[in-house]
């Protein structure tokens, strides 16, 4: 008979290994479903985890992207977590990710044409803000009337969807695209452009702004009360509340933090690697923070390296849709996985199996 | 009484990981015999019962019930064969009547009237008042009980099982309590009666067998044994009872005055006008029935709960508005009852658990930033000088036994040197040389000259470490007396908020006006 057994403390071995083995059972399961496809899962894996950094043709296109898709995933999961370990549940930073790309875009469009060089850290304010601005309607509404921050959080961003289509159509709109919908690209207006640093690499400011934001969120997290009192509360919001902690005013921090990182986030990609707000300009990275946030342990180094992989199933999945045909809702499906199994085998940093017999009476 | 035993235990043995709870327990219950199963947290009273209940298995050695062999899969193979348990911790509904809390224990619910009939009838027969209709969340812990008894009862046990009944009840509840229970043992059920209270087992039960760690230790007939004698077959060691010297109490340095709280969920209880004068050196006994607003005082004491700025003065500060930290910052230091979850989180380290309230008056942390290496110190030297048993201070607070992480969190309040203690509970559920520990801590404080209010439900604790004493009942605090001109009886009075009582204080203070 298998049994779950409560162990004593949290296994530091199982917590890092985890995550390991939830890549590997994805892969195995993963593998069947594209053997059900008619697919050889050897080569979907090979081509969804390999190619992309290593194949001999595709991968000094496939590489860059890595870091342009790792980077906001980073940026925005960092946030979240900070959230997650207090418990608050910022579930709509892909709104708050709209926003900041919004107020962004707005800040820089204001002053067109101007050339002058505080036009882009102006921006980045700006997009940072949009992001907090948007998270504090579900802060606000949180601390004043109880409401559920998830529900609201999530909502919020299908109104930000709604605004970012009468901003690519309405306010925002290129006055020289014909009528297209969609703003002006502004990557190719030196003073809004975010470029890319170091050619080759997929490097831009976004993610400068990422690996900053790991390290802080470290430093806060194992070196300043402030970390201390957000794990506090996320595991015992009435010791946390005995240490002095005010639920409100952790509330009002976390979900802003997350806001503006999310916002940050999209900022940098509406600047960059996107260029210009557009209808569609959102394509999730807001909800895979999430699951990258989760499958990087909440911790900072862990996300870094989840955001890595995540982005890493992204392009090799794109890669696997274009040579082996594979649906991208498999795909996708695939990605799920990845979330599902580490949330089933987190039972084994907290509980060990027990192989036994029935006991004898 | 001899002849074939109701339910015989042999060669029980229980292991957990890391844990042998039960070694080789071997006794027998006669039919109607009140028999005590004696010992202190740990030594495996409980798991032993949980066994007979069929909530937990035995890895070997087997029990017979009526002559027949005995092995509940689960506990409703063992209410069906005749064994019936109420549980320590109470699981009623509040928010549902006595009735249909009771309904939700059976198997075959008889229709409501019948039910409430039958409730009635059992609870006048042995001596319980318990209206069917009533909701439980309106109930006293004692009245709680009672239903649970009578669940109990209704299934017509051959064994009672009673785990720490008392430890809820005022002085004349366990009087009531121990005539049904004598009623029932007459009509022949038998009653395993579980407790670490000497002097009720004495004046309760026909024999007793006492456990220590996880071993049977000695059988003996405690009407015919001393308490002192029971106790050390209990600790395995006698305990020096805690002592100071004569306190000479100073000025008052914490006053409240006027304290009403609201509570915080529609089932727990306000505070009304609650005034308390602490002086230097003195411990106030805070006596009470649990959920009497124990928990609330505790907040509105800690800053957990703000109240009005004047309502708590402290050296003639007004400090009610301020939070918990600003208190600590002043000298109010707490320790809840509530040691997981509330005076230190579960999953957090010792060190961490450290910061949790002497980050102000340690200096634990530089603008901001935490002094990793000085709260380990802190957490290593609560461990050594509070003897708590430990690896060491990286372990999480939940892997310490609870004597041990009461022990550590009432030290880190200590060592912090506070000039006013209030702490809720400090001995529940912990061991008997660790709570002897912990007062001798307490007497020691207040000798210093620190003021320590002590909020506990165990009358013999706070007669024994207090210099003044005060019941809390309904949210309402009673006059303070000096302890030692007060009587078990009087308490019991004190304690249920007789209202003669009352009007005698009254009296009491204009005789002194």
């Amino acid at each position: 008979m298998l049994r779950l057994e409560k162990r004593p403390a949290p296994s530091r071995a199982w917590t890092a290994a985890t995550p390991v083995l939830a890549v590997v059972l994805t892969m195995i399961a993963g593998g069947i479903m594209f053997a059900l496809l008619g697919k050889n899962p050897f080569e979907a894996i090979r081509i969804i985890f390999w190619d992309p950094l290593f194949h001999e043709s595709f991968a000094a296109y496939s590489r860059p992207q890595l870091l342009v898709k790792a980077g906001p995933l980073i940026l925005i999961a960092i946030g979240l977590a900070l959230g997650f370990r207090a418990g608050v549940w910022n579930i709509g930073a892909e709104g708050q990710y709209i926003m900041g790309a919004i107020a962004g875009a707005s800040f820089g469009l204001a002053f067109y044409p101007s050339e002058s060089p505080l036009i882009f850290p102006g921006m980045i304010i700006a997009g940072a803000l949009g992001g907090w601005a948007w998270s504090m309607i579900p802060a606000i509404l949180k601390t004043r009337f109880r409401t559920n921050e998830i529900l609201v959080s999530l909502l919020l961003v299908y109104v930000a969807e709604k605004f970012l289509a009468s901003a690519a159509t309405g306010f925002l709109r290129n006055p020289e695209g014909h009528g297209f919908p969609g703003s002006r690209n502004l990557s190719r207006i030196e003073s809004m452009n975010n470029p890319e640093l170091i050619s080759g690499t997929g490097m831009h400011w976004g993610i400068v702004a990422a690996f900053i934001a790991v390290i802080t969120a470290y430093v806060l997290l194992n070196k300043h009360v402030l970390g201390y009192q957000i794990k506090l509360a996320g595991q015992a919001p009435r010791a946390a509340r005995f240490a002095g902690v005010n639920p409100n005013r952790l509330i009002v921090l976390c979900l802003g933090m997350s806001g503006a990182l999310a916002g940050l986030a999209g900022l940098f990609e509406v600047s960059g690697p996107a260029g210009q707000i557009s209808i569609d300009f959102n394509v999730g990275y807001g909800f895979t923070a999430i699951i990258v946030a989760f499958l990087g342990r909440l911790h900072p180094i862990g996300i870094l390296l989840a955001g890595l992989l995540m982005a890493l199933t992204y392009i090799g999945g794109e890669l696997a849709q274009l040579m082996l045909q594979i649906p991208a809702p498999a795909i996708q499906a695939f990605q799920g996985m990845l979330l599902f199994f580490l949330l089933a085998v987190d039972v084994l940093s907290t509980y060990r199996i027990r192989f036994k017999k029935e006991g004898v009476a | 009484m001899t002849g074939d035993p109701l339910l015989s235990i042999n060669n029980i043995t229980k292991a957990y990981p890391g844990v042998v709870a039960n070694s080789d327990v071997s006794f027998q219950i006669q039919p109607g015999e009140v028999h005590a199963l004696l010992g202190e947290n740990g030594a495996g009273k409980s798991t032993l019962v949980k066994m007979i209940y069929g909530l937990v298995r035995p890895d070997s050695g087997s029990m017979t019930f009526r002559g027949e062999a005995y092995a509940p899969p689960e506990p409703r193979v063992a209410r069906s064969t005749g064994v019936a348990m109420v549980f320590q911790h109470f699981s009623l509904f509040e928010a549902l009547n006595v009735a249909e809390n009771i309904a939700l224990g059976m198997e075959n619910p008889p229709p409501q009237r019948d039910l409430a009939k039958r409730i009635r009838e059992v609870s006048e027969a042995y001596g319980l008042p318990l209206d069917p209709d009533r909701l439980v969340g309106d109930l006293s812990a004692g009245e709680r009980q009672r239903v649970e008894i009578i669940r109990c009862l209704l299934q017509d046990p051959k064994l009672l099982i009673m785990d720490e009944p008392t430890s809820v009840l005022t002085p004349q509840e366990v009087e009531i309590l121990f005539h049904t229970l004598r009623k029932l043992a007459a009509e022949g059920t038998s009653i395993l009666y579980i407790s670490h209270k000497l002097e009720e087992i004495r004046a309760l039960c026909d024999e007793a067998t006492i456990l220590r760690l996880g071993k049977v230790v000695g059988n003996c007939t405690p009407r015919d044994t001393s308490a002192a004698e029971m106790a050390e077959l209990m600790v395995g060691k006698s305990l020096a009872t805690p002592a100071r010297d004569n306190a000479e109490l100073g000025e008052v340095i914490l006053k409240v005055a006027g304290l009403s709280v609201e509570p915080s969920n529609p089932f727990g209880t306000p505070l009304r006008h609650v005034g308390i004068e602490l002086r230097a050196g003195e411990v106030l006994g805070i006596g009470g029935v649990a959920g009497n607003g124990q928990d609330e005082l505790l907040a509105a004491l800690s800053g957990e709960v703000t109240t009005p700025p004047g309502t708590i003065t402290l050296n003639k500060t007004p400090i009610g508005d301020k939070g918990p930290n600003e208190r600590r910052e002043m000298g109010i230091l707490c320790a809840p009852e509530e040691r997981l979850g509330h005076a230190a989180a579960p999953d957090m380290s010792l060190v961490e658990n450290a910061l949790l309230t002497a980050r102000q008056r340690k200096n634990l942390a530089d603008s901001g930033f935490v002094n990793w290496g000085a709260t380990r110190a802190y957490a290593e030297k609560v461990i050594a000088d509070f003897d708590v048993r430990t690896p060491g201070p990286d372990n999480v607070a939940r892997s310490l036994s609870g004597g041990n992480l009461q022990k550590f969190v009432i030290g880190r309040e200590i060592l912090q040197d506070p000039t006013v203690l209030v702490v809720n509970q400090p001995t529940w559920g912990v061991d008997a040389s660790a709570a002897a520990d912990i007062r001798q801590a307490i007497l020691d404080l207040a000798q210093k000259g620190a003021g320590v209010i002590v909020i506990s439900q165990d009358l013999d604790e706070l007669l024994e470490v207090s210099d003044n004493f005060a019941a809390l009942n309904e949210g309402r605090l009673s006059n303070v007396r000096t302890t030692r001109d007060l009587t078990m009886e009087t308490i019991g009075l004190m304690l249920g908020g007789a209202h003669d009582m009352h009007d005698l204080d009254e009296e009491a203070i204009h005789a002194e006006a």
